[in-house]
């Protein structure tokens, strides 16, 4: 057991303009001229999509794999207030914070690429709304799941401002709202791999299977825990504070279990629906499908052993392995193994505007961390400096 | 086949004026030299040998015979201006025997004709006008009481070259259609060996002009495609050098007659149009030398196909034509086209840059961590007791 | 021991979830539509188009697009494929010498490219707003832009690919056939089968014209026989030509439940851009996964209870407080 107490969240302090806020300030200011372009000129002035490629990096990428890598929130949350493992508390405000700052960009990042945008609010408008579609149980509970994250990490806010009778008032009625923030990411990280199903075989048999759901979800857990080893490392190597191997530990365990999950799962469904010729074609394909499962058996070499796990670096790599594995099945399914039947000589692959206004929103998070915790109660207090 | 200097007396002393031997001026007679040139297809040049020709020549014998025909073939060639028919006849060619034109008629007509043969044997040219009918020993076509077969094959028998123009006798044309209760045949098929045909109803009178010439110039008749056609007129659908056909390309079609369409010139397809199917030169040069746009189609009626066995007077006029795209163009898409922009000198280095910079970092992260947990090792091995799973970095 | 107690919970709680799930598909299980009897379409028949583009001029003066270029010189509508501005293409199947029409080898044919107005289509299933919806009686699916916010689900999920944006525009609004039912009210009917010279693209109801299209394919190619024109059951432009060399297969009679707009072709139909589909449709299986999960919302709820009852039980008022961290430390 470890003798470390929890330490009480406080700001980490210290200065905000530095060389990462500023070069963050750079990309941001970039992305904002890009994107008043592309509001006054259309899609087609700033993005490489196209008629055959109609979704491209703003979709797949920054609200798809966004909202998967800011499922970290999801998974502590899951491990603290369902399975009640405590000693991960500490972990709950980062994780938190990051998947709030993921998803609502992501959700933001949604109005970026809808090419009617003001008509938005149809999306949640009873009468126009089309429950069938799996779109729109999407875009439900990703709102639903922004508001539910503001009121999760309100107390943050609170505490700051000093406002107690508030947070008293609050903290009745948390466990709903946490039941809630368990739920929400389950349906919609699902669904997400549910909107592949419609599109049948235009995407690679590799990647289609009515068990997206199952995939997405389980997969999407194992990313929340990925990225927890990651975050924890980073902030900790440039806060100069210390890591919570302890804490790591178990966490990459249980992380492994959902991994082993996941994999047998797949396995059993690629061969099941006979779908493993593709694997083993001479093609790019093949190549990234690979690519994918490779990096998520990289975990179980790297972190297998307990002693391994002890290694801060291990646990590191093997967070980046889970992030890599699951940013690559979700591009596999929506855009490297998309569009392959007769007829589509179409191409696609991002252009430097694309590829400017994604950096620029990853860059918001960075900075909004950043900001958020020198300023706000979020991580555990610690006499260590910080520099960044 | 004769050859020039069997047909022509080259010795003759052309020098003398063409004015006062054909009653044009030298300018109207060299236009005219080039005017057959350029219909011919004739290269640059050539219309300075066909006016050398023409003027040094003695007349070519000429015997044209009319069986199941119109007269219109000839009617045509009346239209035609250069030369006029009267110059033609009296100082191009020397027409020894033509049933509508000459002037002589009963015996005395078939006594010049007779005569004309024995004198030119083996020099004069045959033009034949209209069908042969075969059925019944030939009894439905008569001139001076000889059938049209046998007429043909006497004369035939010593001509230098057998010309058949019109439809009529190109493949039987008119009197073959409606089910041919005479058995109307063409020269060809009656001779039993192929010969030149100019086929049209009427077909223009300087496709016809350009073979004579052709042949008066050169000593042989020009490159003919397996029906006889002369390629410099047949070679082509109407389809190909129609000016209507870009209202073809981009879909524009006349309903009706009188509709919107029609009266703007669209494509007469949807009415019948035979051009697609119809080998002719119509639609380049026009008719009564009022150049083009003189012609069926140029008038708004569909072509019906009049010089093409099969479709001439055998498809029904307004029905749509069968297209024979030999080349389709190239402007149609194919199933799959390329499309799409790849990646951009800018996007492909940003994305490397991107990609760099993050596993340069994540290296560097995971060394320093993985130094730092040694440190942590080596220092709890050498505190001994002290229990810390912190590391530092 | 607490805590052990509580994850046994949680986890019987989570398995009972699922136990639910898998149980409810039999119950929630969507059939592939069919199309509806009075069901509107085109029977497009490719022996009998002769690659005129009657039909592409037609649709884009019918529906008021713009032209679009792909040449140099920018004289003529030359679209490659369907777009946000050109809703009907005719494309060309060529392969060796082309010298033959509907040969597939060395020969070339022609195919038009146009929705296929589905019984059970993607888009309708795909769109979260219901821009796109299937009338009931004439089948048309039809799209509103009013409605639409751009988020080119319907893009994605079509496996003809026929749906498309306009990129160009920063309002820009999808675009596709809509079998021209804004000319019914004067009379008209589908401007391409209307304008067709030799009857490729025909008019009618689904069920007449799989008719046709059966009694065509049931002939000996060579033969001759009358083929109508513009609409079934309309004024008579039939005319007499021969029979060409089917496939024995027409096309969009039973593929994801059925199309609509039919197509008889000589040439294989996957060489000609058609994409070989199942009798189940994608928006079956997308909608039977969903409603078996979110049916009647009775599972979430469910999982929502259960949820909250192991949250309450795990989290005390004062969370944050260092009082609960010990508390938990013994977990």
């Amino acid at each position: 057991m470890s003798a470390h107490a929890h330490a009480v969240p406080a700001p980490v302090g210290g200065n905000l303009l530095n060389a990462v806020t500023l070069v963050c300030g750079v990309l941001i200011a970039i992305m904002a001229a890009i994107l008043l372009t592309r509001f006054i000129f259309g899609l087609g002035s700033v993005t490489n999509i196209n008629d055959g490629y109609s979704w491209g990096i703003w979709v797949v990428v920054d609200v798809m794999i966004g909202s998967a890598l800011a499922c970290g929130g999801f998974s502590v949350a899951l491990l603290v207030y369902i399975f009640n493992k405590g000693q991960y508390h500490p972990l709950v405000r980062p994780a938190l914070l990051a998947s709030l700052f993921g998803y609502t960009l992501a959700g933001t990042g949604i109005f970026v690429d809808l090419g009617r945008w003001w008509n938005f609010w149809h999306i949640f408008w009873p009468s126009y709304s089309n429950p069938n579609s799996v779109m729109f149980e999407v875009a439900v509970c990703v709102t639903a799941y922004i508001v539910v994250m503001w009121i999760e990490f309100s107390p943050v806010f609170l505490e700051k401002l000093g406002m107690k009778d508030v947070r008293q008032k609050l903290n009745k009625l948390l466990f709903f709202f946490i039941a809630l923030g368990v739920l929400l990411p389950m349906m919609h990280q699902s669904s997400l791999g549910t909107m592949l199903v419609v599109m049948g075989s235009q995407v690679n048999p590799l990647w289609q299977t009515p068990l997206q759901p199952v995939i997405y979800l389980l997969t999407a857990i194992v990313i929340g825990y990925g990225v927890v080893l990651f975050e924890s490392c980073v902030a900790a190597a440039s806060y100069r504070r210390s890591i919570e191997v302890q804490l790591l530990d178990p966490l990459a365990k249980i992380m492994l279990g959902v991994l082993a999950l996941y994999l047998v799962v797949r396995l059993v469904d690629l061969t099941v629906r006979g779908a493993w010729g593709g694997a083993f074609e001479f093609s790019g394909i093949a190549v990234s499908f690979w690519i994918e499962n490779l990096a998520f058996l990289a975990p179980f070499i790297l972190i297998g052993s307990t002693q391994a796990r002890r290694n801060p670096a291990n646990l590191f790599l093997a967070g980046i392995a889970i992030m890599v594995g699951g940013v690559l099945l979700r591009l596999n399914g929506f855009l490297i193994g998309y569009g392959h039947h007769t007829g589509t000589g179409w191409s696609y692959f991002p252009s430097i505007y694309e590829i400017m206004v994604t950096t620029g929103f990853f860059a918001i998070e960075v900075l909004g961390y950043i900001i958020i915790t020198r300023r706000f109660p979020v991580l555990p207090r610690e006499d260590a400096r910080a520099t960044i | 086949m004769g050859n020039m200097s069997d047909i022509f007396e080259l010795g003759r002393d052309a020098l003398q004026g063409i004015e006062s031997r054909l009653g044009m001026t030298r300018r109207d007679y060299l236009q005219f030299c080039a005017t057959l040139a350029v219909t011919m297809g004739l290269p640059k040049g050539a219309d300075a040998a066909v006016a050398k020709a023409i003027e040094s020549a003695q007349r070519p014998s000429v015997i044209w015979l009319h069986f199941q025909e119109c007269t219109g073939c000839s009617e045509s060639l009346l239209r035609a201006e250069h030369p006029t028919l009267e110059k033609l006849i009296l100082d191009v060619i020397s027409l020894d025997y033509h049933e509508t034109l000459m002037a002589a008629a009963g015996h005395q007509a078939e006594a010049a004709r007779k005569s004309a043969m024995a004198a030119h044997k083996g020099k004069y040219v045959l033009v034949v006008e209209g069908a042969i009918p075969v059925k019944d020993n030939g009894i439905y076509c008569k001139i001076g009481g000889t059938s049209a077969i046998d007429l043909l094959k006497e004369c035939a028998a010593d001509a230098a070259a057998v010309i058949a123009i019109g439809s009529c006798s190109s493949w039987g044309g008119m009197p073959s259609s409606g089910g041919n209760p005479t058995g109307a045949s063409s020269v060809g098929e009656v001779l039993g060996k192929p010969v030149v045909t100019i086929p049209g109803c009427p077909p223009n009178p300087y496709n016809f002009l350009a073979t004579v010439v052709h042949f008066l110039t050169f000593g042989k008749l020009p490159d003919v495609d397996k029906l006889g056609r002369p390629k410099f007129a047949y070679s082509r659908l109407i389809h190909e050098h129609c000016e209507r056909r870009a209202h073809f390309d981009a879909g524009r079609f006349a309903m009706q007659f009188g509709d919107a369409g029609h009266r703007q010139g669209y494509c007469l397809y949807k009415l019948g149009c035979k051009g697609p199917e119809t080998y002719a030169n119509c639609s380049t040069i026009g008719f009564g030398d009022a150049g083009e746009n003189n012609w069926p189609v140029g008038c708004g009626h569909p072509c019906i196909g009049c010089t093409e066995k099969g479709v001439g007077f055998t498809k029904p006029i307004h029905q749509v034509a069968t297209v024979i795209n030999i080349v389709p163009p190239q402007q149609y898409p194919r199933i799959v086209e390329e499309n799409g922009k790849g990646a951009s000198f800018a996007a492909a280095a940003a994305l490397a840059a991107l990609a760099g910079a993050a596993a340069g970092g994540a290296a560097m992260l995971a060394r320093n961590l993985g130094a730092s947990h040694k440190m942590a090792e080596a220092e709890q091995a050498n505190a001994g007791s002290t229990t810390t799973d912190k590391s530092e970095v | 021991m607490a805590s052990r107690r509580h994850f046994l919970k949680g986890a019987l709680a989570g398995g009972a979830a699922l136990a639910g799930a898998t149980l409810a598909p039999e119950a929630c299980a969507r059939d592939t539509h069919t199309r509806p009897a009075e069901g509107l379409g085109l029977l497009y028949d490719a022996t009998l188009c002769i690659g005129c583009k009657a039909c592409v001029a037609a649709c884009k003066e019918a529906n008021g697009n713009p032209p679009e270029f792909s040449t140099e010189d920018q004289l003529w509508d030359t679209p490659l494929d369907t777009s946000g501005y050109t809703f009907n293409i005719i494309k060309m199947y060529r392969n060796g010498t082309m010298q033959t029409k509907d040969a597939e080898v060395n020969g070339f044919s022609f195919m038009k490219t146009s929705c296929m107005h589905c019984a059970d289509p993607s888009c309708v299933s795909a769109c979260p707003v219901s821009a796109m919806v299937k009338d009931p009686i004439t089948g048309i699916v039809s799209y509103d832009p009013a409605i639409c916010v751009g988020c080119r689900y319907c893009v994605v999920a079509c496996p003809f690919g026929i749906p498309k944006y306009q990129y160009d525009s920063p309002t820009g609004k999808i675009g596709k056939c809509e079998l021209c039912r804004h000319r019914y009210a004067d009379g008209h009917y589908s401007a391409c089968a209307e304008v067709c010279p030799t009857g490729a693209t025909l008019y009618g109801k689904t069920a007449d014209l799989l008719a046709e299209a059966k009694r065509r394919i049931a002939l000996a190619p060579g033969s001759r026989t009358s083929y109508p024109r513009g609409k079934i059951g309309g004024p008579d432009q039939s005319y007499e030509a021969p029979v060409g060399n089917y496939l024995q297969h027409v096309y969009g009679e039973h593929e994801y439940g059925g199309t609509q707009v039919l197509k008889l072709s000589a040439v294989n139909f996957q060489k000609v851009g058609m994409p070989d589909l199942p009798a189940k449709s994608s928006a079956a299986t997308s909608e039977t996964i969903q409603h078996s999960l979110y049916g009647g919302l009775v599972l979430p709820v469910v999982a929502l209870g259960a949820l909250s009852f192991i949250a309450k039980r795990n989290v005390k008022p004062d969370d944050d407080a260092a009082a609960s961290d010990h508390k938990e430390e013994q977990s």
